[in-house]
């Protein structure tokens, strides 16, 4: 189990690498940051000296050693378009895009088992079929779009909940949350069905999918011979062995609301990480856009480190496996 | 709809409101001012944010008009044409309580003089900055300077004590490793006071009652908030819900909406902003034609040719659904130097432009590549789509190329392009401004956005001439001359003159201002 793990966070450091040299490399053709800097009077002059100074007449792999030199230490930087370190920056911002993380996620969970569950069992009633249809249209359309619509319903023509922004948010520690005041939770309610409406969906029909599937299987047509009661088929024979398939796309569908939530942040104006990338993309703030990049990698191999420990404990199977290896 | 009544409501409200009134303002635009440091960033969100704030010397009011701030008079020198003499108002308080005299002036002054103040620039020709006494200041310059004022209308002041405590002495460097507490904290004179601020979320400001101006501005909104909201939909959406009272910026698509909505108005005016194209006419070849060892530009029938192709009442109807004034020259019509007669729009005129391609040895034209920005001006990308089929008609074949500011610039600076889209605002009103950037040859201190390789010697002299010449008889005379020979020459294609809309409830007292920088203490409620 130690070896598995070591040998995951060796791999992981790896991809981070790697991720960091191809993001740098791909900087110089989001375009100059230098531009956006200096004013329109400025000089030829003056652009040479500040491109020498920030070292980007220098090849992108002296300016990610350079990067990943002060980034061991905890310096990510100082932002071009803002003027402040890129760490503060990422801290000021990362609460607002946690909680729309954490609230759509828990949303996608609840509601993507529960209804995939229930479509699975109740297969062909007129629920599961509504169900099934409208759902469609969480996989079909565009985040931006679903974004817009319920902008255009819900705050233009009924007035009940805000365009844009977090609302009134109350300061804990460093940490500015939305959970407090009453406009900060309304204020999560749109953003937070626009981002984790595909991510329902998509759980809902994988979760009904793979649980026909173990229906059908021998030990739960047992399990009802032995005259079991059918909700503990269901949940302790039947969905419990769903769940190595389900786990891995929870897993990464998490860290997409967080990487993804760019598209939702932009529509409502969402303070969080992704509307800072996307401002540093039309900016080409380097430093706040690799500090990004390397912070969601991070994210992603985090996760499927934890997910794949997680199969340790639902599968026994791999347990046995996993030990007798090493 | 509830909407609707909501906003009735508020107009009621307003138009019941003494003139003493605690009235806030919600104030939505697509981008934030990128800081609050005064000399970091020449960028025109972020000095109208600055400047509800802090105060230059002399300001433009919301007409454009060069009105008394900080400063009350001003003159040349008698002693010493090199001289302009400013007379500082007293009895002028910081928001912190400190008081504003000619200390303040010279460190402010000296800051955006700095290696890393965005407005070295601006003040290229002060040599020096100096206070005889307590409420005079002296700026030297290299030379007699006729629009020195115009040049300080951005130029905040800051409480030399503040910053000196605060560190922020010097502006704020992207090196790192330094405070940076003035990108984040102000203290100035202004109409508002800072409150609190988030980048990118909200700006909090409260009026400031202190302020020398009490009495002169209307000053009616008593608490601003400053919300970036970059989506346009979402903008549109904010201000029909009553989330907002003002956006500055309506895409011209839901201009309609707005102005169909009950209780909402859209304003417009000309704003101080050109937009045109730039030809490579220097070149003996160019990289992206079609054209071996000859450039068509260099030859003036087919710059005239290709003016006399563009239909600008077109561009105005069909791709700027009426939001644009067609142009003749690359001069916003406020700017000192601007006449009727140099601004009349061609009229397209495909036969003569044909006759004179041929002329010019392409009667069957060529192909070039268009450089047009796609995140920058009004309808940029659609206007360029539109100057594909106009060209085409001379037989020119245009392959656009359209990209995000971020790419589109440094092709126009790094004279990799040879044929671009180029948008210009003349912040100092006066042509000179103009000509040092766009028209004389690229060099060290000049036509740092010339990139037509256009080079006159003679327009070169007479546009460094200007900035000495104090006679104004004769500096008019040879501004006019400059823009004479440079419509002879049709340097650049001048397209249209972009027009300012804002959005506001109906409640909202304003002009429009042409720089597309309002100043809240002119804003008041009906």
């Amino acid at each position: 189990m130690l070896a598995y793990i070591i040998r995951r966070v060796f791999q992981s450091v790896i991809v981070l690498l790697v991720v960091g040299l191809v993001a740098f490399a791909m900087f110089r053709f989001v375009g100059d940051p230098i531009e956006n800097m200096l004013g329109q009077e400025r000089t030829q002059e003056d652009v040479e000296r500040l491109r020498s100074k920030l070292g980007l007449d220098q090849p992108f792999v002296f300016q990610y050693w350079k990067f990943l030199k002060a980034a061991v230490q905890g310096d990510f930087g100082v932002s071009y378009r803002q003027g402040r370190p890129v760490a503060e920056i990422l801290i000021e911002r990362a609460p607002s895009t946690l909680e729309l993380a954490a609230v759509s996620g828990t949303l996608a969970m609840l509601f993507g088992l529960g209804l995939g569950v229930y479509t699975a069992i109740k297969r062909n009633g007129w629920v599961s079929n509504l169900i099934m249809t409208t759902s469609l249209i969480g996989v079909s359309l565009p985040t931006f779009l679903i974004g817009i619509l319920l902008i255009y319903v819900f705050s233009v023509e009924l007035g009940w909940l805000p365009s844009y922004g977090r609302g009134e948010t109350v300061t804990v520690g460093s940490w500015s949350t939305g959970f407090l005041t009453s406009s900060g939770l309304k204020a999560l309610i749109l953003p937070s069905i626009t981002l984790g409406l595909y991510q329902m969906t998509l759980i809902m029909r994988l979760v009904r999918s793979e649980m026909m599937e173990v229906l059908r299987t021998d030990y739960v047509r047992f399990a009802r011979a032995r005259g079991l009661r059918e909700s503990a088929v269901n949940f302790k024979h039947a969905l419990v062995n769903t769940m190595v398939p389900v786990t891995t796309v929870i897993g990464l569908q998490l860290g997409s609301i967080i990487a993804f939530a760019i598209i939702t942040e932009t529509v409502f104006q969402w303070p969080g990480v992704g509307l800072l990338f996307i401002n540093a993309v039309q900016f080409v703030d380097i430093p706040v856009m690799a500090a990004y990049l390397m912070l969601i990698s991070v994210l992603f191999v985090g996760i499927n480190l934890v997910v794949d420990l997680l199969y340790f404990i639902i599968d026994p199977r791999l347990r046995a496996n996993g030990v007798g290896a090493h | 709809m509830k909407f609707k009544e909501t906003l009735l409501a508020t107009a009621i409200l307003f138009s019941a409101g003494a003139s003493v009134s605690a009235e806030t303002l919600k104030w939505a635009r697509a981008g934030d001012g990128l800081t609050l440091d005064p000399h970091a960033q020449n960028e025109g969100p972020t000095i109208t944010l600055q400047r509800q704030i802090m105060e230059p010397l002399v300001a433009r009011d919301m007409r454009g008009v060069l009105v008394p701030a900080l400063a009350t008079e001003w003159d040349p020198s008698d002693k010493d044409p090199n001289v302009w003499v400013f007379k500082l108002r007293q009895g002028v308080k910081f928001h912190d309580g400190a008081d504003f005299d000619s200390e303040d002036v010279v460190f402010s002054l000296k800051r955006a003089m700095s290696d890393e103040s965005n407005y070295r620039e601006v003040l290229a020709s002060v040599v020096d900055v100096r206070a005889p006494d307590k409420f005079t200041v002296e700026i030297i310059t290299d030379g007699p300077n006729p629009i020195m004022p115009n040049n300080l209308t951005n130029m905040l002041i800051m409480d030399k004590d503040w910053a000196t405590a605060n560190d922020a002495i010097k502006v704020q460097d992207y090196e790192g490793g330094q405070s940076t507490y003035a990108a984040k904290n102000a203290n100035g004179t202004g109409a508002y006071k800072l409150i609190s601020r988030e980048p990118d979320v909200k700006t909090v400001m409260e009026r400031f009652d202190g302020y020398w101006g009490v009495e002169q501005f209307p000053m009616e909104v008593s608490r601003l908030e400053y919300i970036p909201i970059q989506n346009a939909a979402t903008r549109i959406a904010a201000l029909l819900s009553g989330e907002v009272d003002f956006i500055q910026d309506v895409p011209v698509q839901d201009i309609d909406r707005v102005v169909d909505a009950d209780g909402l108005d859209v304003r417009r005016t000309s704003q101080n902003r050109v937009i045109f194209l730039g030809m490579n006419q220097g070149d003996t070849d160019l990289k992206n034609d079609n054209v071996d060892g000859k450039n068509p530009f260099a030859d003036v029938r087919v710059r005239r040719a290709m003016n006399m192709s563009i239909n600008r009442l077109a561009i105005q109807e069909v791709v700027m659904r009426g939001q644009s004034e067609p142009a003749g020259i690359i001069l916003p019509p406020f700017v000192h130097g601007w006449v009727p007669e140099l601004d009349v729009v061609q009229d397209p005129d495909i036969e003569t432009a044909k006759a004179l391609m041929a002329e010019a040895g392409y009667a069957d034209g060529f192909s070039i590549k268009l450089d047009c920005p796609n995140d920058r001006y009004i309808n940029d990308e659609a206007i360029c789509q539109a100057m594909v089929g106009m060209l085409a008609q001379i037989g020119i074949k245009v392959n656009l190329d359209s990209k995000p500011k971020a790419q589109h610039f440094p092709l126009i600076n790094n004279l990799e392009s040879d044929f671009y889209m180029l948008g210009w605002g003349v912040p100092t009103y006066d042509s000179e401004y103009a000509f040092n950037f766009l028209v004389h040859s690229k060099g060290e201190a000049y036509g740092s956005w010339n990139n037509t390789r256009y080079s006159n010697p003679e327009i070169d002299a007479e546009i460094e001439s200007l900035a000495s010449e104090i006679r104004l008889d004769v500096r008019d005379a040879s501004i006019r001359k400059i823009w004479d020979q440079v419509q002879e020459d049709v340097l650049y294609l001048p397209i249209h003159h972009q027009v300012l809309n804002w959005g506001m409830k109906s409640g909202v007292d304003t002009i429009v201002d042409p720089e597309d920088s309002p100043k809240i203490k002119y804003f008041s409620f009906k």
